[in-house]
């Protein structure tokens, strides 16, 4: 029998469930958001530092919830160090737009990167918050820096 | 052990317990339970019982937050709209005088259930909305220039909840007290989630004036000594309200042998409808409480600058009612009552002890509520080692098993138990053991998918 939930766990996740890259109190910083999912309770403080050419330099998250929204997490460290802004905005769109493709969106591996892998979450449209969960903090800090400049 | 609230109710039409191997080699019940063929012909009234909506058979564990409706009360519910709608008490054609003949039997069946007369059985939406309406009606009554000495709350006052309560137990009263300047106090729970007699008493203290509890725990199955808690309220003067929801459906209570002043359940926890639950309030305390919401249907006389108010129950039933919902889940009552309360009971009392033993025996798992031997109700939260209860749930719905994960509507609670979120599996009547050993199969395999297990 195929596990129905291969779709959903894929190797990648559970392995940055366990990683949680980029785990830890990120100082200094620039920007900062934190967001809840109420229903799940899942959780995250989410840092943005930024280099000197406006590039994100450094991202540190701490929080807590299920794999999905700790793998997220855990991707996105190692995702968007280095992006412009508008980079890294795209990326959280593509996300988003794969993500609310109940799953019949074939991934774009170039500018989702290790991302790619929450492509089975889409069909599971209950977990799709938690895996945002991460991104939509990014999507705060870099809406907060752009305020600002 | 003290707590319990059950009552004898009649005998129900029951042979012989089910079961009987039961993990561990307990289970005992308290009494009959359901036999197999029972449980079978009962399985058979519920329609979704049989739906494959994963594509595996369906096991459903999740009647604690809403539980499913025999056929028996969707068609009485489609009975009326067919054959009886009408506005009820109004109008002099014959169609409404049914309607109402239908609407009134359906709170005397209601009444009769639960120990109480029809005149202290109040429609709502639900529990949340009937203890919200006790709160505003009760911050109403304080807003008045002569407050009644019995509903009286203000500064240097205190209103009594428990730690482990349901958001919708806590937050009317929550803001209750903010209004009235009187001081929110709780009973506090131990690392599983459990408080006793001892601590109640404790708490209730001569500036007592309300105290608000679950009568069982909709997260740790407790069930509450409410005798204790209504001689020590009553002692000091305090109301005493009920949050009925998880009691209810599931065993024979008795509102006017428990003596509480108020309580609240909802119809769609009891096979019925949602959308209609019910505020009960002791004739006393309904006769002097003013009503949170006024308009239609409520009033006896109006000026332009003037209102005078129906009597309860009408008094707490502004506007029109979901008629054929009420007429449903006097059904839904038919239905528990049929089957038997003190069988439905016994066999979930039993479902309760399963859940409890299979639970503590999965290595890495943490059973919330009373340890195995102990009173429980049909249900247990659990919690995982290592694995987040969302992740939890995702494993046992991909085994066709339907339990809710969450803080449950007790976030001070899940904060208490150190976790954001625990996995619940609730039974029902229809539940069988088989479903329940389904559950703690799957839940002991949740660890090593995770790789948390090493």
């Amino acid at each position: 029998m195929t596990d129905p939930l291969a779709g959903l766990y894929q190797e990648l996740i559970l392995e940055h469930a366990r990683r949680r890259d980029g785990e830890g109190e990120l100082d200094p910083f620039d920007a900062e958001r934190f967001e809840r999912n109420p229903t799940c309770g899942d959780e995250i403080r989410l840092r943005v530092r930024r280099a000197s050419d406006g590039s994100i330099e450094a991202v540190g998250w701490e929080g807590q919830g299920c794999s999905i929204s700790q793998a997220s997490a855990s991707v996105l460290a190692g995702e968007v160090p280095g992006l412009g802004a508008d980079a890294a905005r795209e990326r959280i769109e593509g996300l988003r737009e794969l993500l609310r493709s109940r799953g019949t969106m074939e991934p774009d591996e170039q500018l989702l990167g290790d991302a790619v892998a929450f492509a089975g979450v889409g069909r599971f449209t209950m977990r799709v918050k938690c895996a945002m969960l991460a991104w939509v903090a990014l999507e705060g800090c870099l809406a907060d820096l752009e305020r600002e400049a | 052990m003290s707590g319990s609230s059950k009552h004898v109710a009649p005998q129900p039409r029951i042979v012989r317990a089910s079961g009987g191997d039961y993990r561990g080699g307990v289970g005992e019940t308290s009494g009959q339970g359901l036999s197999d063929e029972r449980l079978a012909a009962i399985r058979a009234d519920f329609p979704i019982l049989a739906e494959q909506p994963a594509g595996i058979p369906l096991v459903y564990l999740d009647s604690g937050a809403t539980s499913q409706q025999p056929r028996q009360v969707l068609e009485a519910e489609w009975a009326y709209r067919t054959q009886r709608n009408a506005a009820v008490h109004r109008g002099a054609h014959t169609l409404a005088a049914l309607a109402t003949d239908d609407y009134e039997a359906a709170r005397e069946t209601l009444a009769r259930f639960v120990g109480a007369d029809a005149s202290e059985i109040s429609w709502a939406m639900n529990a949340t909305d009937a203890l919200n309406t006790l709160a505003l009606s009760l911050g109403e009554a304080n807003r008045a220039a002569a407050v009644d000495p019995r509903l009286a709350i203000g500064a240097g006052d205190e209103i009594l909840v428990t730690e482990a309560e349901h958001h919708a137990n806590l937050l009317p009263w929550q803001r209750l007290a903010d209004e009235t300047g009187a001081t929110l106090r709780w009973i506090g729970v131990d690392d599983d989630g459990c408080w006793r007699l001892a601590d109640a008493e404790a708490a209730i203290t001569e500036r007592t004036r309300l105290v608000a509890i679950a009568h069982i725990s909709n997260v740790t199955g407790l069930v509450a000594p409410v005798e204790g808690i209504v001689a020590a309220a009553r002692a000091v003067g305090a109301l005493v309200v009920l949050d009925a929801c998880q009691s209810v459906p599931h065993r024979a209570v008795d509102l006017h042998a428990l003596g509480v002043d108020a309580a609240a359940f909802s119809g769609h926890k009891m096979l019925g409808p949602g959308g209609i639950g019910v505020l009960y309030l002791a004739a006393e305390l309904g006769a002097t409480l003013p009503p949170a919401r006024v308009g239609g249907s409520m009033i006896t006389t109006v000026t332009m600058t003037e209102r005078e108010f129906l009597p309860p129950p009408q008094r707490f039933e502004a506007g029109t009612q979901p008629v054929a919902a009420i007429v449903g889940l006097a059904a839904a009552i038919d239905y528990l009552e049929g089957v038997g309360m003190a069988a439905i009971d016994a066999h979930e009392r039993m479902l309760g002890q399963r859940l409890a033993h299979g639970v503590t025996a999965i290595d890495g798992a943490r059973l919330v509520g009373p340890p195995p031997g102990e009173e429980r109700a049909g249900l247990a939260s659990v919690i995982v080692d290592g694995v987040h209860a969302h992740d939890v749930g995702q494993v046992l719905d991909a085994a066709g098993i339907a339990v809710r994960v969450g803080h449950h509507c007790a976030q001070p609670l899940h904060r208490r138990l150190g976790v954001a979120a625990t996995t619940r599996a609730s039974a029902y009547l229809h539940t069988t053991p088989a479903e329940v050993d389904a559950f703690l199969d799957a839940l002991s395999g949740v660890r090593a998918y995770f790789g948390a297990a090493r």
